[in-house]
């Protein structure tokens, strides 16, 4: 450590706290939380997690149905996101003239910071009459005897949730996974071409696998993000504590159910619950995160 | 691998790239429409009540946002009074300070803290300040706001600090300048257009936040005074009132998200021109 | 550069100092309140509140957010006053007491009613429905419109061969509160099943917030059915029905059968909580009831104070006025009496 003279010592003790001030304010959340939930935990224990009956009135709550409509509608997002968002990276990446590449980029860069609730107030008045008047009828058409398309259809559903979700989070996507495309090496390229590979076949077999953990990457970023989306969720999910099979059917997500009950959840076992629920939100997402670090860190020793 | 082109092969090639540009268009479609609805359609709902009213009881028409844009700066400005200069200390320790094992602790920890969705961030706000206060206030929602910008503040100032060149620290402490001086009279305005613009960038997405508002700063009909009071905002107020069934509401919603999303899109932009004419050694 | 790097930093420095002085003003001669809770009143209310302040340098600051809101708010201190449908039972109140050291007193404000309403566009007639009816539909038993036990009430009325959409409130909502309890009333399978609450484990059917909310649900989604307080039928011109009450007959809610209801009820208890759904009577509309707004009785601050009890001694007299406009029902004036007798006891 050098020699510490005059000012520093300041400017030292106030970086210092601020870095401390940091910790004690990420450890002031994680005890809150867990404080919270205390009454839940000691209650219901895992049981929480597993059961699907939520009654304010009884006093009975349990976790299944908001874990079930989170994880189906980032599921549903992701299975939309990530196949057009890779695709469009790719030609992004690969096939587009420079200056209309990094137009288009910007433009999509753009479109991810656009508000959750501005996407909630499309997904209300825009998305779910398009999907109710157009989407709906062919899938029930072509698809209706799969279990997940059966059932009414009344516009706010986990399939509008799901939608609404991949809008928001293919442009993580594309955008990532572009510069992660673009920063693969042209030799790489090069050479396979020059072995006789078609275009497809040298992105598909080398550059693909070589932009993989980065992609991934940005896959893990949209989840992360997908689950812990609120207000578009809430605005188009129907807000129904029930699990069912089909995607028609209102469902009910984590941040959904928080932002709705919160306010008014009066009595230890309520707002425990709920805010149990929010640890558990809170637990995904470091899940998500940790396993992402893994993915490439393994990649990275893999790849040298 | 077949070094003769085979037809089939030069087919799969045509259709995959071909499907690339297709996914793109849609991908581009979807997008450009989506946002296209919101400008024309936002911009048409805009009236001078809009901006100069207040909310009027439901049944009335006439009413405006007037309050909810004050206080949307309000909420905003005080969370970047207290995101803000946490995020930027803490990097700076990061990125001239610290040594390996209080850094790695550090950044796992604002990962995590970048990790909290933010519903939960509210729950915590108003268990920490609306609760011991007995107030919805523009003090806990900017809390809220502002504990969810630390994580960027935080990434962004150690990320443009050690891009900074070490030779030009070394230069400054060559001349006897002291670890402080040399970081703020050297380092610092080195750096300066990637911090502003991560600055912005980092305003920009909470400007949007509605979770961590809805049980901290809660809502007003009326102008707010000071800070212990609750306060409308633009994001609540389009949330309440996309869910009403109104129509004059609904068009004050799509006014609001236009306002909102103008905002945020100018703050994006500008911060992005600002890095793309910065110092060439920063140019990403 | 240090010295433009530094001017520059002061001036902002200087100019933000001021902004966040000049906002940071107490205060000046506006005393605001904040009050929270149900969405039932809420029109009344708003127009009441934006009435009052416009009259002197009372601002009351009121949000919507539903009773169970505005019971939780007034639990734990966070507003100046709740509102609520569903009034407090014995035990909320001994709990209250305890963790306050002090009662939280209940004032009834207006009369309601809870409709139900729907959205069938080929149906031009007023349908009526009986209370097995309400029970079957909200049970989850009676799924189609043209199920004979609606058929068979309704002679006549071409009833359509689509689904019933039900809607609920998802939050806690005194309204709902008002519906449960009627249906607890009138059907045992009920009460034994789902029970009376602001909050409950519905059967059956999508969750709205708000009573706007179930209004928007009513006015986009063809076939739904639910339940919303009568202003918000009107006013966004929802067909609602007839429901027969004790005497057999079929009752449309409005002002009359209101205050029939309220009528039924002869000896009002002193802490003013009364449920007066499925009331006996001519003429009464079953699923009316009061509101209240829940008031601690003890305020420190004594501008707050003056200002809450000025604002309570106004509405329950002058006013009365305009609650009528608003579909309302006045409140009886032998309730006004002894509620001016309790507003003397916040201290």
């Amino acid at each position: 450590m050098d020699r510490l003279r005059g000012g520093d010592e300041v400017v030292y003790l106030i970086t210092f706290t601020c870095a401390v001030t940091i910790l004690v304010v990420v450890g002031l959340i994680v005890f809150e939380l867990w404080a919270n939930s205390q009454p839940t935990v000691k209650t219901f224990g895992w049981h929480f997690l597993t059961s699907s009956t939520w009654n304010p009135n009884g006093d009975k709550f349990g976790a299944l149905p908001f874990v079930y409509g989170t994880c189906v509608t980032s599921a549903l997002a992701l299975l939309i996101a990530i196949p057009l968002g890779v695709a469009s990276a790719v030609f992004l990446s690969e096939m587009a003239p420079p200056k209309i590449s990094n137009i288009l980029t910007f433009l999509i860069e753009l479109l991810a910071a656009v508000p959750s609730v501005i996407y909630g107030l499309l997904g209300i008045f825009v998305l779910v009459p398009l999907i109710r008047d157009y989407l709906v009828p062919v899938l029930v058409k072509v698809f209706g005897f799969l279990p997940i398309f059966q059932g009414e259809f009344y516009g706010v559903s986990l399939l509008s949730a799901g939608l609404v979700l991949s809008i928001m989070v293919v442009p993580f996507i594309i955008s990532v996974s572009r510069e992660v495309l673009l920063a693969v090496p042209v030799e790489q390229r090069e050479a396979a071409l020059a072995l006789g590979a078609t275009k497809w076949e040298s992105t598909w077999q080398i550059v693909l696998p070589n932009a993989s953990t980065g992609i991934i990457g940005s896959v893990f970023l949209a989840l992360a993000r997908a689950l812990g989306e609120t207000m578009a969720v809430t605005m188009v999910i129907g807000n129904t504590p029930k699990i069912t099979a089909s995607l028609l059917s209102p469902g009910y997500s984590i941040a959904a159910v928080i932002a709705n009950e919160f306010a008014e959840a009066s009595g230890s076992l309520y707002i425990s619950s709920l805010i149990f629920l929010g640890l558990v939100l809170f637990g995904l997402t470091i899940i998500i995160n940790g396993a992402a670090r893994i993915l490439i860190l393994t990649m990275q020793e893999k790849h040298g | 691998m077949d070094l003769r082109v085979s037809p089939s092969r030069k087919i799969t090639n045509v259709v995959m790239l071909s499907l690339s540009g297709v996914c793109t268009v849609l991908v581009i479609g979807v997008l450009f429409f989506v946002l296209g609805y919101l400008f024309v359609h936002g911009f048409r709902s805009l009236n001078l009540n809009f901006f100069t009213h207040l909310p009027k009881a439901s049944g009335e028409t006439g009413g405006g946002m007037a309050n909810a844009i004050v206080g949307s700066a309000k909420v905003l400005l005080l969370a970047t009074c207290i995101g803000v200069p946490i995020g930027f200390f803490a990097g700076v320790y990061l990125a001239e300070y610290s040594g390996k094992a209080m850094a790695f602790t550090i950044r796992y920890v604002v990962d995590l803290l970048n990790g909290v969705p933010s519903i939960v961030i509210g729950i915590v706000a108003y268990a920490l300040v609306v609760r011991p206060m007995k107030h919805f206030s523009a003090l806990a929602g900017g809390v809220a706001l502002g504990i969810m910008m630390i994580p960027i503040a935080v990434r962004t100032t150690e990320e443009f600090l050690r891009a900074v060149p070490n030779s030009m620290r070394e230069g400054a402490m060559a001349l006897g300048a002291t670890r402080a001086k040399t970081i703020f009279s050297v380092v610092v305005p080195a750096a300066i257009s990637g911090l502003i613009s991560g600055m912005m960038l980092n305003l920009a997405r909470v400007a949007g936040e509605t979770a961590p508002l809805l049980f901290t700063a809660l809502g007003n009909m009326f102008w707010s005074r000071g800070w212990l009071q609750p306060i409308a905002t633009l994001p609540v107020m389009i949330y309440n009132y996309a869910i009403a069934p109104e129509e004059d509401l609904h068009q004050q919603a799509w006014a609001a998200g236009f306002v909102l999303l103008a905002l945020v899109l100018a703050i994006n932009v500008t911060a992005r021109l600002i890095i793309s004419r910065g110092p060439a050694s920063l140019r990403r | 550069m240090n010295d433009k790097f530094r001017g520059g930093f002061r001036v902002k420095l200087a100019r933000f100092a001021m902004a966040a002085a000049v906002a940071a003003l107490p205060a000046v001669a506006q005393t605001q309140l904040t009050g929270a809770g149900a969405t039932f009143p809420a029109p009344i209310y708003q127009r009441w509140f934006s009435e009052y302040a416009s009259k002197g340098s009372v601002q009351i600051n009121y949000q919507p957010i539903g009773s169970g809101g505005g019971i939780k708010g007034v639990n734990e201190g966070t507003v100046d006053f709740g509102a609520s449908d569903m009034p407090l039972d014995a035990k909320a109140l001994q709990s209250f007491k305890e963790k306050h050291g002090f009662d939280l007193l209940m004032f009834p404000t207006v009369l309601g009613a809870a409709v139900p309403s729907y959205n069938l566009p080929g149906v031009s007639t007023e349908l009526k429905f009986t209370p097995e009816v309400l029970a079957g539909i909200y049970l989850g038993k009676i799924k189609m419109w043209n199920d004979p036990q609606i058929a068979a009430a309704n002679k006549g009325v071409n009833l359509p061969a689509d689904k019933i959409v039900v809607v609920h409130r998802s939050e806690g909502s005194g309204t709902t509160f008002c519906w449960t309890d009627y249906l607890s009333k009138i059907s045992p399978e009920w009460l034994s099943k789902v029970g009376r609450n602001a909050s409950v484990d519905w059967p059956t059917g999508l969750g709205a917030k708000g009573n706007d909310g179930v209004a928007g649900l009513l006015k986009q989604q063809k076939g739904a059915f639910g339940y919303v307080e009568l202003i918000y039928a009107i006013s966004n011109h929802l067909p609602y029905g007839m429901v027969q009450n004790k005497a057999g007959q079929f009752v449309k809610a409005d002002l009359a059968s209101v205050a029939a209801a309220a009528a039924s009820v002869k000896d009002f208890p002193a802490n003013f909580v009364v449920s007066i759904t499925d009331a006996p009577g001519n003429g009464a509309y079953p699923i009316s009831t009061y509101t209240w707004l829940l008031i601690p009785s003890k305020i420190e601050d004594a501008k707050k104070r003056d200002a809450l009890k000025g604002f309570l001694n106004w509405a329950i007299t002058a006013g009365q006025n305009d609650v009528e406009s608003l579909d309302y029902a006045r409140l009886p004036k032998s309730v006004v009496s002894a509620e001016q007798k309790q507003t003397a006891k916040i201290m």
